[in-house]
């Protein structure tokens, strides 16, 4: 067994940031990532980090265009707190050596981005993430922070009262993916995931084959709930044949969108009259795949971002490394033609339900970055807020984990702030199959930590043993079927038939999960295994996705119902709350919080 | 003893009425096979083209893998098809053991630098349609291999580690919201440095660290010059980290054959790196005498 102050699962950009948080307050803490540190899907991001910097821009500025941006469904105190301390995240991460793109007088660049009401994104070229993912892993070197790398998590060791915010966390199983060696780690102060985003859940997305939806999938079945799932970014800048992502920094730097008719479609067909391209990125994604509907597609499937008008000498500069994507994975030299793109999952907004510390409602157990919903994004992500998301969320759930916080949280979590119920009938049934799949632990409060953390690791061993030594289907199967009806059913544009057969299909998804196992029978770094560890992941999120967007019966941000064309307030300014409850899942709401450190926000009609 | 033989014709009945789980499963596992079977025949006819694969195997624990083989897959060709993409193609249709690193498909994570050809490359930026076929699928030379494609990337790491890659500078600003100022020329200078993905692939092409494990090796070097090259650190750092670069093991093992440099999937001019760093230790060497 393994023993720190606070264990760090995931370590991409607010992994690292929670970790070097967490002990500069003084915690033995490590970092436990199924990957190495610089593999992390954070070095994919490309466009920047929105932080209120120039003289002329203000933090409340920041937060008025996030919580526009979010349609309204973003917690104000997140909000506000993101807002403020971003602007010292970015200058902290300059101190620590971040290469930022320069002005000629050697300060920070700032570019415009999609929904911001000021130019406030900073940025390292079109390459943004690799830069802040190295620079923090070198600041993680510098301090001596253990690293357990290509150790993958699969389980939280938390006691099993029966109201989940009586639980506490101490601690996690992982498996050593080299050796085979399954342990456990006992952490004395708290468990931060920070596993990412769950692309994996569909066919077409940005993410990378390792984002699926670990930590999320995890917390949910020892009592966090998902909040707010329904709510799925799809980039409108992906290459069709790869879902490689196209930085928004191509359209803030001037980059234009046409039609097949050569049309600039942002304008000619009047889907945002004011802010054309660079409206918020749901917009653009229904722009695009409305003009596909309508015949106006290229090949039927994708427009054209164009940038030759930029000038090669502009381009190099700012957007270099989109000329390789194009280059390497469309074969398109975006110097001499236009690009194409077509709208691809890219982004969760909703995640494990946390307060403002990152802090869910499971003593001990935390959650940050894409994973988490605390909720600062709602219903919609502005572009350029994700990475300073994971330097101000991380850095907060390191300081809380490690006893340096003494503020109470604002935003309520677990079933003591829920509103009202969905009192619907769900298509397909929910959650387990059978009864196999306990918390933790036997005899809740009265158990120690080391004996929580026995009986999990037990559970895991159980678990790897059955994959292992029984004949079985192959786990690739079961989630290319998940993939395969979340893209045909659950997509930018949403219809309730769809919906409802996206349940029923992730419903047989899950009952042949019952019958898979794993074909390679080596210890050694044995992919299969993990591989269908993780699509049991897929399946869980999968189902609080389409179950969510089902029982949202509105149009707000990126959730998009074909019989529901407004945003209804009146009923629906509140998150969705999905809780494993024991097997047998329960939908909830909780009200959104709109009263900020300054004043309360005023949902107004979302323009751009 | 004869009680356990009477009762076995019993369980055996009770199983055709209702089949165990486990009978379930394997009857299900045989159904997928043989509709997969019916699938891939269906891909490979519909494909125009086919394209074969020959990858390398090695399990130190599993009986018929002890021996390194290769292994040859036939796998459907489409316009854009990837090594990467191949690959994952022959693991998810024939042989779920197949064992290779990958995560962002894009050229960012340096998980799947591989031996394609002869040659170190990334497997996700490589184009099937550019190789020559049958395409050979190798792990990366000079270094252990743990299983299949996946070597053991300790040794890289603790190199890079060995250099002190972080940022260091005297003083930063006393404004909370101040940064340091770098001008857009210096941030040019390091701007290739900083692309390296931690792939391994110019340790593995280099015929000095082959020779020498002690060698830092091009990746580590060229992060040292990340830092020495930054005008954002003081005058004495980039001297110790001149030091750190000039040791017995360091630049000067460098014969600038430029196989890093060409095998770089980011184009960073590695040996023009190294060269350049050879001549600021000479430099400094001549500011002490």
């Amino acid at each position: 067994m393994y023993e720190h102050d606070v264990i760090v699962v995931g370590a991409g950009g607010a992994g690292l940031r929670a970790a070097i948080e967490a002990h500069e307050e003084g915690a033995d803490v490590a970092l436990v990532t199924k990957l190495h540190p610089v593999r992390s899907h954070t070095g994919a991001a490309e466009g920047g980090i929105n932080a209120a910097l120039h003289e002329k821009d203000s933090w409340d500025l920041h937060a008025y265009d996030t919580m526009k941006g979010s349609d309204y469904l973003g917690d104000a105190p997140a909000i506000d707190a993101f807002a403020k301390e971003a602007r010292h995240e970015v200058i902290q991460l300059e101190h620590w050596g971040m290469p930022f793109s320069r002005e000629e007088d050697g300060t920070v660049s700032q570019r415009p981005f999609g929904g911001l009401s000021h130019p406030r994104t900073t940025y390292a070229g079109a390459e943004t993430g690799h830069h802040l993912l190295h620079t923090m892993y070198e600041q993680v070197v510098k301090r001596g922070i253990e690293v357990y790398d290509e150790w993958f998590v699969t389980r939280l060791a938390v006691t099993d009262e029966s109201n989940p915010s009586d639980r506490t966390c101490h601690g996690c199983v992982a498996y050593e993916i080299a050796t085979g060696e399954l342990s456990g780690f006992y952490a004395r102060d708290g468990v931060i995931l920070a596993t990412g985003g769950l692309g994996q859940a569909f066919d077409h997305t940005t993410n990378a084959i390792a984002c699926t939806g670990d930590g999320q999938a995890m917390a949910y079945r020892a009592g966090a709930p998902m909040e707010d799932m329904e709510f799925v970014q799809f980039h409108p800048t992906t290459l069709p044949s790869t879902g490689v992502l196209i930085s928004e920094g191509v359209r803030g730097e001037g980059g234009i969108l046409y039609n097949d008719n050569e049309e600039r479609l942002m304008y000619e067909y009047g889907y945002a009259n004011n802010d054309g391209e660079l409206a918020s990125r749901d917009v653009v994604s229904r722009a695009e795949l409305t003009e596909v509907n309508e015949g106006r597609g290229i090949e039927d499937e994708y427009v054209h971002l164009d940038m030759r008008h930029l000038g090669e000498e502009r381009i190099i500069d700012r957007l270099e490394n989109i000329l390789h994507l194009a280059e390497d994975f469309e074969g398109v030299d975006g110097l001499d033609e236009p690009m194409p793109v077509k709208p691809g999952q890219h982004y969760q907004m909703g995640g494990t339900e946390v307060d403002e510390y990152g802090h869910s409602c499971v003593d001990g157990l935390y959650a940050v970055g894409e994973c988490a919903c605390y909720s600062l994004h709602g219903a919609n992500r502005l572009g350029g807020n994700a990475l300073p998301e994971l330097l101000v969320f991380g850095a907060r759930a390191g300081r809380h984990a490690a006893g340096a916080v003494e503020e109470e949280p604002e935003i309520p979590t677990g079933p003591g702030a829920k509103s009202d119920d969905w009192d619907e009938e769900s298509p397909a049934e929910l959650g387990a199959v059978d009864a196999t799949d306990p918390i933790a632990a036997d005899g809740g409060a009265v158990a120690t930590p080391q004996e929580v953390l026995e009986q999990a690791v037990e559970t895991e061993r159980e678990r790897v043993e059955t994959l292992m030594e029984r004949d079985g289907i192959n786990h690739a199967d079961v989630r290319a079927k998940v993939q395969k009806t979340m893209t045909e059913n659950v997509n930018v544009f949403r219809e309730e038939s769809n919906l409802k057969q996206a349940l029923k299909d992730i419903r047989e998804a899950r009952e042949e999960y019952q019958n898979v196992a794993v074909a390679d029978p080596s210890r050694t770094y044995n992919t299969d295994l993990i591989h269908t560890i993780e699509t049991r992941n897929v399946i869980d999120v999968a189902e609080a996705i389409a179950l969510g967007a089902l029982a949202r019966k509105e149009f707000r941000g990126a959730h998009w119902r074909k019989q529901y064309q407004e945003r209804r307030d009146d009923e629906y300014l509140k998150h969705t709350l999905y809780a494993w409850n024991g097997g047998n899942p329960e939908l909830y709401y909780k009200p959104v919080i709109l009263e900020g450190h300054e004043e309360k926000y005023e949902p107004k009609v979302r323009s751009y | 003893m004869s009680t356990k033989i009477e009762e076995k014709p019993e369980t055996e009945t009770e199983a055709d009425e209702q089949t165990s789980p486990g009978e379930q499963r394997r009857e299900l596992k045989r159904e997928r096979a043989a509709e997969r079977e019916q699938q891939i025949q269906e891909e490979l006819s519909e494909a125009e083209e086919t394209v074969g694969i020959k990858v390398f195997r090695f399990d130190p624990e599993v009986a018929d893998k002890e021996e390194p083989r290769f292994d040859s897959f036939t796998v459907p060709f489409f316009r854009g098809m990837s090594v990467l993409d191949a690959l994952v193609y022959a693991r998810d249709t024939y042989d779920s053991s197949l064992t290779f690193r990958h995560s962002c498909r894009q050229a960012v994570c340096g998980s799947d630098a591989l031996f394609i050809n002869g040659r170190q490359r990334l497997a996700c930026k490589t184009q099937v349609s550019d190789l020559e076929w049958p395409i050979r699928i190798e792990p990366l030379p000079h270094q252990d291999v743990v299983k299949d494609l996946v070597v053991d990337m300790e040794h890289f790491y603790e190199q890079m580690h060995a250099v002190e890659p972080f940022f260091d500078p005297d003083e930063t600003p006393d404004g909370e919201l101040e940064e340091q100022r770098q001008t857009p020329e210096n941030r040019e200078k390091v701007k290739l440095s900083t692309r390296c993905i931690w792939c391994g692939a110019c340790m593995s092409s280099c015929n000095i660290a082959a020779g020498d494990n002690e060698y830092l090796g091009p990746a580590a070097i060229n992060k040292a010059y990340r830092f020495a090259m930054d005008e954002r650190e003081g005058e004495d750092r980039k001297q110790e980290r001149l030091r750190i670069v000039e040791q017995e093991h360091g630049v000067w093992r460098c014969q600038t054959q430029f196989s890093c440099t060409e095998v770089c999937p980011k184009d960073i001019p590695l040996t023009e790196h190294i060269q350049e760093l050879k001549r600021e230790a000479v430099k400094s060497n001549l500011k002490f005498w």
